[in-house]
């Protein structure tokens, strides 16, 4: 794709190097001269975005781990002393825990570009293979990461998540106790975890280069989705893209400077801020926003499947989840790559998007939570009256909490009536859980039924011949 | 592509209004704190130094005896952006002038917090001990602002004997610890009812809070009690009825949090210029760049 190298070394040093070690050429081939597709919108940012954010992460959090204490007695303390007296401590963690979210706000928008225009197709599976990739390995990190201040969630969040592992059969239970340290979440997990989180984005930043290199074997893809098949479809990646990217950059930037600056906590859990304590559960446990979704397919699956137990089925469910992405390649049947081209794939994409979000929400709910309830509870009292005969009361109240105390209310102004009361009577009720079910149904059938079926039944529309006519008839479309 | 986008924005609020809102009072039947007026909200709000005096008076006399600050040295006080924070000419002991409280400018500088004299004072109402290194017994001395605040309780276990089985929690950062921040600690301290509604089971031994979680709380009414005794008579005249201290108690703890807010707001400010400005010098140049390519 990139094809013969337009290097040229002017001075005597660049030619003495390039004849030993070609690093100026491989970088000039890749960010300079790299012809880009012309017709790049918005959504062709988020990679640089995304290289921003990791190159951050590691340098805020080399600076935090010369300070941050990994031990169960000092942790929380250490991360407060960082915020109070280390110098500039507390931009350096605002930016580190900030950071983190906006790292996956761009990541998730860079999937979506990638699930929309079809960027996963050929040839470029090993590119979006390598991408999922990435995504796993800074989900892990990340949990790790939010275990680190030994808060109550990041103590919680641990607990639940080992006991996850435990449920796979066989290898679960040595896993959980090798990643544990021990036979529960104590000051040997934190160290290990701390050890790990140190790892992981290197790991990440490896895996990176891989990413690229195989983008700049396939060459990117474009809005239209069709190959790039002469030079009037391209612009070098200097000054264009180069300059694009920054812009966009620039404006994440500003997006991530309100948070640092002014709602540091807005993406945190308030619970955080209680050091870990294993006596005492909070009362909900949930992850950070960017991993809700997954959170709430785990909890959906509240049902045996044959062998199955729902403990084990929430955890396939979960990996499921993000396993669908690897072999999605090999799911989409349909010829066209971009969406733009194919209207039901388009409607159906937007509905998985909107499931996506409603599956966050979930995640962050108390599954018994209604949705929409008809009506309210009510309980039939039977007494004795003032004048010796039976008679009946009933109580109505939107909660089975505010119908008790509605009930001994009454008790407490009639003593004497010796209540009886008869069993509570519970209004249909649509849960957060059942939600979550419905949406766990979607997001599966999205990708093993909706895209296999649609592509061989669909009609796409007419795709353009090459990039140039694309960006024609869109500019001829607006002028319209 | 636009539709979608529209359609997706339209979404994403709707499911952020209740998403961004606390799962808290869905679980918990605790009432919802009322919004309060802060010093200190908003990207220009700054702390109102009188109040967070005031506030540290009523920490010291209520609510210290059961409420530790583990993670603030008296020294803090002192420090840039803190209640006690003083400004002197440079080289002022040399020159025998007197600091006076305020911030940096005009030809002050500011008094560094182990010299200051408020808080030498303040540190030396308390006692530390130590261990004698060449007796291996215990002495005490007077606190000096490089201690950390003297925590009520020598180990949990007496702190809990001392209030009836339940733990009175550290208060540095309680303000971030709670959904709802600032005005939950305010609707906390000011909504102790004697009497809890009709029907509403009486647990013995605790107080009828209806913002806490729950219901049932081991403090008592301290800000109530304070009131009515007359504990606390402010020196800059402020009548301490119990919503004056509750605000001045909640305005010190906000700070004790978030001690750097000020210069974080500051630096902010600045850097979302210095954005706002590249940012503008970007789209020019993006212009510039693709003027005639077709894209
Ligand atoms: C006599 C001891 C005592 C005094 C004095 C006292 N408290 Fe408490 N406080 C407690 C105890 C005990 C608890 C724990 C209550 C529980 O968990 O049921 C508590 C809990 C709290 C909480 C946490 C509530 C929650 O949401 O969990 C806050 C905030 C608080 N106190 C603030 C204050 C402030 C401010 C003062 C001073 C005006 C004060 N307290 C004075 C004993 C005291
Ligand atoms: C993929 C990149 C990374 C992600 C997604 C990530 C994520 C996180 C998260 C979510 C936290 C918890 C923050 C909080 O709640 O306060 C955290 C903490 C921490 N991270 Fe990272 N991190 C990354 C890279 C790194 C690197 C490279 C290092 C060190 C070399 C590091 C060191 C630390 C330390 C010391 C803490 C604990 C201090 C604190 O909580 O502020 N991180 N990380």
């Amino acid at each position: 794709m990139s094809g013969p190298s337009t290097y040229d070394p002017k001075t005597g040093i660049e030619k003495w190097l390039d004849a030993r070690l070609p690093i100026i050429r491989l970088a000039h081939d890749s960010f300079v001269s790299y012809p880009t597709p012309r017709n790049l919108n918005y959504f062709w940012t988020f990679g640089a975005i995304l290289t921003f954010c990791l190159v951050t992460q590691i340098v805020t959090g080399i600076v935090l781990a010369m300070h941050y204490v990994p031990s169960i007695d000092h942790a929380f303390a250490s991360v407060q002393r960082i915020e109070r007296d280390v110098p500039y401590g507390w931009l350096i963690q605002n930016i580190h825990a900030v950071g983190a979210s906006m790292f996956f706000l761009a990541v998730y928008i860079h999937m979506f570009r990638g699930l929309y225009y079809g960027s996963y197709k050929a040839p470029r599976e090993v590119l979006w293979i390598l991408g999922c990739v990435i995504y796993l390995l800074m989900v892990g990190t990340a949990f790790l990461g939010y275990t680190l201040p030994w808060g109550q969630m990041s103590f919680w969040g641990a607990t639940v998540i080992t006991n996850i592992l435990g449920a796979v059969p066989v290898v679960g239970e040595p896993i959980k106790q090798w990643l544990m340290g021990g036979f529960s979440i104590d000051n040997p997990t934190l160290n290990r975890f701390f050890s790990l989180h140190y790892l992981l984005p290197f790991v990440i930043f490896g895996v990176t280069i891989l990413h690229v290199w195989a983008l700049h074997v396939s060459g990117q893809n474009n809005p239209a989705g069709v190959d790039v098949k002469s030079a009037d479809d391209t612009v070098p990646f200097t000054p264009y893209a180069t300059v694009k990217d920054l812009f966009a950059l620039a404006v994440f930037l500003l997006m991530f400077a309100v948070f640092v600056f002014y709602m540091p906590d807005a993406l945190g859990h308030a619970d955080n801020y209680i050091p870990g304590n294993p006596l005492v559960t909070p009362p909900e446990i949930v992850p950070e926003w960017y991993l809700l979704p997954f959170y709430a397919i785990l909890r959906a699956i509240t049902f045996n499947i044959g062998p199955i137990d729902s403990k084990l089925g929430g955890v396939i469910a979960m990996f499921g989840a993000i396993a669908v992405l690897f072999v999605l390649p090999w799911l989409d049947t349909s010829k066209v790559r971009s969406m733009r081209y194919r209207p039901w794939a388009q409607r159906f994409f937007l509905v998985f998007v909107v499931a996506c979000f409603a599956l966050g929400w979930c995640g962050g709910q108390n599954p018994a939570k209604a949705v929409y309830q008809a009506g309210d509870y009510s309980q039939v009292v039977t007494y004795k009256a003032a004048d010796g005969t039976e008679a009946t009361r009933t109580f109505a109240a939107h909660t089975p909490e505010e119908l008790a105390i509605a009930v001994r209310a009454w008790e407490q102004d009639n003593p004497g009536a010796e209540g009886k009361a008869a069993a509570v009577v519970e209004p249909f009720k649509f849960t957060v859980e059942t939600f979550s079910q419905l949406l766990t149904a979607y997001y599966f059938a999205f990708f093993l039924i909706i895209l296999p079926v649609l592509g061989l039944r669909e009609t796409p529309r007419r795709v353009p011949d090459t990039i140039a006519k694309a960006v024609l008839d869109g500019s001829k479309a607006a002028a319209e | 592509m636009k539709t979608i986008l529209r359609a997706l924005a339209l979404t994403a609020a709707l499911l952020a209004a209740p998403a961004l809102t606390p799962a808290a009072h869905a679980a918990g039947e605790a009432k919802h704190p009322e919004k309060q007026a802060w010093s200190f909200q908003g990207p220009f709000g700054q702390y109102d130094q009188a109040a967070v005096r005031r506030g540290f008076v009523v920490y010291k006399q209520i609510c210290s005896s059961c409420h530790g600050l583990k993670m603030l040295s008296y020294r803090n006080l002192g420090e840039a952006g803190g209640p006690f924070q003083a400004v002197a000419p440079k080289n002022w002991q040399l020159r025998g002038e007197e600091p006076v409280l305020g911030a940096p400018g005009h030809g002050k500088e500011l008094v560094n917090a182990i010299d200051n004299p408020w808080v030498k004072a303040i540190a030396a109402n308390y006692e530390v001990t130590e261990v004698d290194p060449n007796t291996g017994e215990d002495v005490t001395r007077p606190a000096r602002p490089s201690d950390k605040f003297i925590y009520p309780y020598p180990n949990e276990g007496i702190g809990r004997a001392a209030n009836g089985g339940a733990y009175p929690p550290d208060l540095s950062v309680i303000v971030k610890a709670r959904h709802g921040g600032a005005d939950y600690v305010y609707a906390f301290l000011t909504g102790f009812k004697d009497e809890p509604p009709k029907g509403v089971e009486v647990v013995e031994g605790k107080n009828y809070n209806p913002y806490f979680r729950g219901g049932w709380v081991a403090m008592a009414n301290q800000l109530g009690i304070a009131e009515e005794a007359g504990v606390i008579t402010y020196e800059d005249g402020t009548q301490a009825t119990k919503q004056q201290m509750a605000k001045d108690v909640v305005t010190f703890l906000q700070w004790a949090a978030d001690p750097k807010m000020a210069q974080r707001k500051s630096l902010g400010m600045q850097v979302m210029i210095y954005l706002l400005v590249l940012t503008a010098l970007l789209y020019a140049a993006y212009k510039q760049v693709w003027r005639g390519q077709k894209h």
